[in-house]
């Protein structure tokens, strides 16, 4: 039986290159980067050269580079850090209902601690506008979270607008660009936010590592309290191979952005004719205009996507019905929810999410394997 | 190329690649996904919890995989605190702990909690009379660490643990990340509510660590999200570094029974090597302390220099902690101590593994022999 992996959106397969970084990291830099002897510095020296691509892949100083242990850490650390180091300048803060939950759950979290935060509602298309930010920003507004794209529907948010409403207005703007990055064109110089999330093992990186940009002259307050690593912002041994191996996926990623972007792209559109050409019934949830590449997410009438992902799985074909970060739960995804309020579209939409290794004749596959599924239903 | 500074960090071994390798190539999924790459990679992710567990002498939903000893620390003493302030905001520590957890009880203190610091004696040790004298109505918290990671004092945790048991409104929470590589002790026997590791202090990766914490205490979460790890640590689980943990624990477990007696036998040589060694102070108690940490100062020496000169022979020695030699400061462990000012500014840490033999501990013998003398006469210190 095949095995089809289209949950790119979730977790990637690691590099091959990545892995040789790595091993080799392992084997012979296995100092301690804060140690003084020539292991330590040999450890110091990689871990400044993985810290000056990893700044260079989104124009940033390398000093505007947090390494963290994920995604999910660097949202944590961009949402907890910026308000409450900066609590004495007011109180609201503005995100989305479809973020995802690393910064849904800080925001929840702030709001127990006296905050009040706004989650501004998305339209039918998938997304936000800049005018709803402006609609509900007040004099207490410290930060604007947006994410870039999502990760559900991988619809793309119109972050660069709202990064220039924000600098503009002297608030701060973070975003999430864990789906983007290594994907879309990300400049710092260009969109200007204040704080930026990426994870390495969605680029074909290693799990447990990602960065927070944070644009000089930001104060946070720590997740962690500890040693002096990342300039008191986060404490802890550095993560070295993994640093190292994560800068090798950012930069094989930015070398192979445009040809790996037009090919997902294929793959996506593939998929969409090929259902199109086996007469299944379905609709893309989300504007399908202003979507990443990677990410397709289809709504399938009348089935139940438990079981459809089931049936998927018994095909070979790994698909999600949202973000594996809900930690297996079965709730309906928070995000079509907000799309489609008065409809169960929530139940009966599937995310497939495509890298490295997919092939058309793979997408076509699934096509026809859903079609069977769905005569039967 | 001798390399004695395995307190800082130890050198993966081999298996320990592999296992991560493997784990990475063949089980990529995101554990959280219901699809069989996902349930595949959760598989062997619970796995690797049952075997740390076993080893710790914990149960399986005790363990929560974290990126390392400062998260733990942070883990354990901000989780307790917050989740329990409602109970009281008083906390008791020692003079001698890891900067990850000092300087957690100092962002608490910003916040309004109090903060008892337990002096310790010239060996660096707590008197667990002490710690029970600081509880008070409002203690939630004592957190004292299992192994200095400095001088290799043991502390007496156990001793410690019986006493709070009085206390059934506290939890005990000890940083055993220098003493889980030789001075293991069972989870479950000694009785702490919290215990934090770091993966490569035993020859496992950077990046990985463990919180154990006891079934039924609360902890409120440093990072929110996806509700991985019993709702405790949100994050896409670090498969494949939490497997190389599991291996490089069971691989550290066997060795450690096999060579305790060899670096025992190093420690021994080293220190009488350094008792007629002139200029040369011992800093490491003679008795309970950790079979791998000497830490010993040169007064009126830099330690920086000796270090250097040690590093042209091929052997890598360290200060203190790597997490603060960044600064030049003189150790706060050893001035804690009372040792005095001369001493901690003088002192230099040598940290042996598994895999340290005794021909490399007698290269670093000759070397301390010449090197010493040298510099003590271009100080003008002897004759």
């Amino acid at each position: 039986m095949e095995k089809i992996y289209v949950d790119h959106a979730a977790s990637t397969p690691i590099d091959e290159r990545v892995i040789t970084t790595m091993i080799e990291a392992m084997k012979n830099q296995y100092g301690n980067p804060s140690s003084i002897h020539s292991f330590g510095r040999d450890a110091r020296k990689l871990l400044d050269e993985a810290r000056q691509t990893l700044a260079q892949t989104i124009e940033a100083k390398p000093n505007e580079i947090v390494l963290t242990s994920g995604g999910t850490e660097a949202n944590n650390l961009a949402i907890f850090g910026y308000a409450r180091a900066n609590k004495a300048k007011g109180n609201h803060i503005i995100t989305s209902a479809i973020e995802h939950h690393a910064v849904l759950d800080a925001c929840k979290q702030l709001e127990k601690e006296g905050f009040r935060v706004t989650y501004l509602p998305v339209n039918k298309d998938g997304y936000i506008t800049k005018e709803q930010v402006e609609e509900n920003m007040t004099d207490e507004t410290i930060l604007i979270a947006m994410m870039h794209a999502n990760n559900e529907t991988g619809v793309i948010q119109p972050a660069n607008e709202i990064a220039r409403l924000a600098k503009e207005k002297n608030i701060a703007f973070h975003t999430d660009a864990v789906q983007t990055y290594g994907v879309l064109p990300i400049s710092v110089k260009e969109m200007q936010p204040t704080m930026m999330a990426v994870s390495s093992h969605k680029i074909n990186g290693p799990k447990g590592i990602g960065f927070l940009y944070v644009k000089e002259g930001t104060k946070l307050i720590a997740t962690f309290a500890g040693g002096e690593q990342e300039k008191k912002r986060r404490p802890g041994t550095e993560n070295l191979p993994a640093i190292a191996g994560f800068a090798t996926a950012a930069k094989v990623a930015l070398e192979e952005r445009e040809q790996r972007g037009s090919f997902y792209q294929h793959l996506t559109d593939s998929f969409v004719s090929a259902l199109k050409e086996e007469e299944v019934p379905f609709q893309i949830n989300g504007d399908a205009n202003h979507r990443v590449p990677h990410i397709v997410n289809i709504y399938f009438p009348w089935t139940t996507v438990e079981s459809f992902l089931v049936r998927l799985d018994f095909a070979g074909i790994a698909a999600s019905s949202g973000s594996a970060c809900t930690a297996g739960s079965l709730d309906p995804s928070h995000v079509l929810t907000a799309m489609f309020p008065e409809e169960g579209r929530a139940q009966s939409s599937v995310r497939f999410s495509v890298g490295k290794g997919n092939t058309k004749e793979e997408m076509e596959y699934i096509a026809r394997e859903i079609k069977k599924m769905m005569k039967t239903i | 190329m001798i390399y004695l500074d395995n307190s800082a960090t130890t050198k993966p071994w081999p298996e320990v690649l592999e296992a991560y390798q493997k784990a990475t190539q063949t089980y990529f999924g995101n554990p959280s996904s219901l699809h069989r790459l996902g349930t595949e990679a959760d598989t062997l992710f619970q796995k690797a919890r049952q075997a740390v567990a076993k080893l710790l002498g914990a149960h399986t939903e005790e363990i929560i995989f974290t990126s390392g000893g400062t998260e733990g620390n942070n883990l354990a003493i901000k989780g307790i605190a917050f989740a329990y302030q409602t109970r009281g905001k008083h906390l008791i520590t020692s003079t001698v702990e890891h900067p990850s957890v000092l300087e957690a009880f100092r962002y608490l203190e910003t916040l309004g909690f109090e903060v008892t610091y337990v002096p310790v004696d010239q060996e660096g040790r707590v008197n667990p009379r002490h710690v029970e004298e600081a509880v008070r109505e409002d203690t939630t918290l004592v957190s004292i660490v299992h192994v200095n990671n400095e001088m290799g004092t043991i502390q007496p945790i156990e001793e410690i643990s019986r006493r709070l048991k009085k206390y059934p409104k506290l939890f005990f929470h000890t940083d055993h990340v220098q003493g889980v590589t030789h001075v293991p002790f069972s989870f479950r026997d000694i009785g702490v509510d919290l215990c934090t590791i770091s993966g490569h202090k035993f020859h496992g990766l950077k990046g990985t660590g463990v919180l154990v914490k006891r079934k039924g205490i609360r902890l409120s979460p440093l990072f929110h999200g996806g509700g991985q790890e019993f709702g405790v640590r949100s994050g896409t689980e670090n498969v494949p570094g939490m497997v190389a943990l599991a291996k490089a624990l069971r691989i550290t477990r066997e060795r450690q029974r096999e060579t305790k007696e060899k670096i025992l036998t190093g420690k021994k040589r080293l220190l009488e090597a350094l008792q007629t060694l002139e200029g040369a102070v011992i800093n490491t108690p003679v008795k309970d302390s950790a079979p791998h940490i000497v830490n010993v100062s040169f007064p009126t020496l830099k330690p920086e220099v000796i270090i250097q000169a040690l590093t042209k022979k091929g052997i890598h020695v360290s200060t203190k902690s790597a997490c603060s030699s960044k600064e030049n400061q003189p150790s706060a462990v050893i001035e804690a101590c009372g040792l005095g000012k001369e001493r901690a500014e003088s002192a230099i840490r040598i940290s042996f593994s598994v895999d340290t033999t005794e021909a490399e501990v007698e290269e670093l013998i000759t070397q301390l022999r010449m090197i010493i003398p040298e510099m003590r006469k271009v100080m003008g210190v002897a004759k």
